[in-house]
């Protein structure tokens, strides 16, 4: 049985989506929604906005005014609507390869400038939409189309960097914590400021069938057993105990109040 | 008043209610004035990190209804290639000033050059159509800046303020019109949908947060704005009415000034060349020496070429290595074309343009 949820927020003349089997976009997308639902925005007033890759289609599937802008450059033009209109809610959806390899310094300076707004970045480690190049986000030794011999260069912390950049409200949750990742994006929609939400996700296409994780539920388990709590990091850290290989970790890794621009007149 | 200023200041009077910009010689002055004035006029000034982000954020400021500029010069002006082809694909009406130095690459950033006449044309990807104003005064400056962001709105087109550091830099006297003609966008009739156009090719705007529910987006697009790339059908048509929307009404936008149109050897200029040849003119009140002055260069006007019927000769100084001289060249109908490049930084002498004339005797 298809249960059928927010539909008000989706262009259902926009369907099928072009996310591949598997993919964890569409679930990310959907804990968006019920976010931005549960904060009873009105579509006329909320913008969706993004770059290019495979995340950034999203948001020409639901149904509010949105821009799919340039690559790496969606934060630029979010700048601008924010700057020119704060009365409209600002929601960008980016990926990894959009946000921190091309879109790197427009990430640090939106993050600077804590704009009024949240920016959820799918990462699936990979440049999906190209069909599976290295992004700053894969891990060492994984292989990609342009790492075949295993990727050799170290890979951005995207939520550190935000934190380190000054956004006001950072969290790091998985397509697997549905339930947590809902309440950080709700987290980060009701905060002033920048909120940066990294949402780590399965690509099974791209990354997992070049990397032993050919199908999606095994990608999905693999977050799950290799997600760690941040709280968790920072006692393993504090009783100097290694954080296990190849984990991450997860959670709100900063809620403050720094002075924000482009906040509701 | 200093041409960057009276840039500003038309920009003002014609409702520029956002600017986001990076600072760049010889056009800074215009973005440390717009600090100034736009947040007292409750307008939104961002200094962005690169010209990249400069583009974006004049295009998302622009669909929320701002009339939105920017200004830069060479170097800045290549980091907004690419946005500016957004902007043409999405139809973001925004204003783009150029003060032009000497290139490629760092070149001359204090001196004055025209070599980016072809890039505002051609710079992006695709085929694609603008409109560039260039001013040769700095009253020109001032009522051209305001005159752009109407064009802007008119065509639902990135327009171009092609001027350079002469003029930028340079101090005039100047009338301030007590009222700017504005011409805002018209809005999206309901019905309609947001990229269906009207009979002159241009769509109402759907204004974020207007209720449209537009999705915007670079890919090809249909008329409801949703992608559609792999139908050549859709491709073609969309292009082809971006390119004929502003391309069919050139002669209807031409703004020139023709002088002895009797002439049979003919000056046709843009920018601070108008200024040697109309020195040129005045002293030699007794020869018949033809000026055309061209203050929107693309589209190209060719008619006003037509206007001097008994032209013989058609001499093209520019601060650049030739670059509208082709455009001349392939619109003469038997008609010799002198090309007068200059590069350097400096402009023509009186001297030199009136040895062009003198040759063709």
């Amino acid at each position: 049985m298809t249960t059928r949820v927010f539909e008000k927020w989706y262009r259902e003349d926009r369907l099928p989506h072009i996310f591949c089997t598997g993919c964890g976009n569409g679930t990310v997308m959907n804990c968006a929604i019920k976010a931005v639902d549960t904060m009873q925005w009105e579509i006329d007033d909320t913008v969706f906005i993004s770059g290019i890759g495979c995340s950034s289609r999203a948001p020409g599937y639901i149904s509010t005014d949105s821009l799919h802008t340039t690559h790496g450059r969606a934060l630029t033009f979010a700048t601008g609507v924010k700057m020119a209109n704060p009365d409209l809610n600002v929601v960008v959806f980016t990926g990894d390869g959009d946000l921190s390899a091309i879109g790197g310094n427009h990430f640090i300076h939106a993050c600077r400038r804590n704009i009024d707004m949240t920016v959820i970045c799918m990462n699936n480690m990979i440049y999906g939409m190209t069909g599976g190049q290295g992004s700053p986000c894969t891990p060492a030794g994984k292989i990609s189309t342009t790492t075949p011999y295993g990727a050799t260069e170290p890979t951005f912390d995207l939520a550190g960097l935000a934190v380190a950049a000054g956004a006001n409200h950072v969290a790091r949750w998985t397509s697997y914590h549905t339930k947590e990742l809902t309440k950080a994006i709700e987290t980060g929609l009701s905060t002033e400021g920048l909120s940066f939400i990294e949402a780590m996700v399965q690509c099974p296409t791209a990354y997992g069938r070049r990397n032993k994780l050919r199908n999606a539920i095994d990608m999905v388990e693999w977050m799950r057993t290799h997600s760690i709590l941040l709280q968790k990091a920072r006692r393993l850290e504090a009783e100097g105990k290694p954080i296990p290989e190849d984990h991450f970790t997860v959670g709100e890794f900063v809620n403050r109040h720094r002075p924000a621009m482009g906040v509701k007149r | 008043m200093q041409g960057n200023r009276a840039c500003c200041e038309g920009a003002l009077a014609a409702g520029c209610n956002f600017f986001g910009g990076y600072p760049i010689t010889p056009s800074t002055e215009i973005a440390e004035l717009m600090a100034l004035k736009l947040p007292k006029r409750g307008g939104t000034f961002i200094q962005m990190e690169d010209e990249l982000g400069s583009m974006g954020s004049i295009i998302g400021a622009s669909w929320t209804g701002a009339r939105s500029m920017t200004a830069t010069s060479g170097p800045g002006f290549s980091l907004m290639m690419e946005n500016i082809g957004y902007a043409v694909m999405t139809e973001t009406p925004c204003v783009v000033v150029n003060i032009q130095r000497g290139g490629p690459s760092t070149g001359q950033p204090t001196m004055s050059a025209q070599g980016d006449m072809m890039q505002c044309r051609f710079g992006s990807h695709g085929d694609m159509a603008t409109i560039a104003v260039v001013p040769s005064t700095v009253q020109e400056m001032y009522e051209l800046t305001a005159k752009a962001f109407n064009l802007a709105d008119r065509f639902r087109v990135p327009t171009f303020v092609m001027s350079d550091e002469t003029i930028g830099h340079m101090r005039e006297k100047i009338v301030i019109p007590d009222k700017v003609d504005i011409v805002p966008r018209k809005p999206l009739l309901e019905g309609k949908l947001p990229f269906e156009p009207d009979e002159d090719g241009v769509p109402g705007f759907a204004q974020f947060g207007s209720g449209h529910r537009v999705h915007v987006t670079g890919l090809t697009h249909d008329e409801r704005g949703y992608p559609d790339t792999t139908d050549p059908e859709v491709h073609e048509k969309l292009v082809k009415r971006l390119y004929n929307k502003v391309e069919s009404k050139r002669h209807e936008i031409a703004d020139y000034d023709a002088v002895n149109t009797e002439a049979e050897t003919v000056f046709i200029t843009y920018g601070p060349c108008a200024r040697t040849v109309r020195q040129v003119l005045h002293d030699h009140p007794g020869e018949c020496i033809g000026h055309l002055n061209l203050r929107i260069v693309w589209p190209f006007p060719e008619d006003t070429m037509k206007l001097f019927t008994n032209a013989k000769t058609f001499i093209v100084p520019e601060l650049n290595l030739g670059q509208m001289v082709r455009e001349v060249a392939r619109h003469t109908t038997g008609e010799k074309v002198v090309s007068m490049p200059k590069i350097g930084g400096h402009i023509h002498t009186p001297a030199e343009l009136y040895r062009a004339v003198e040759a063709e005797r």
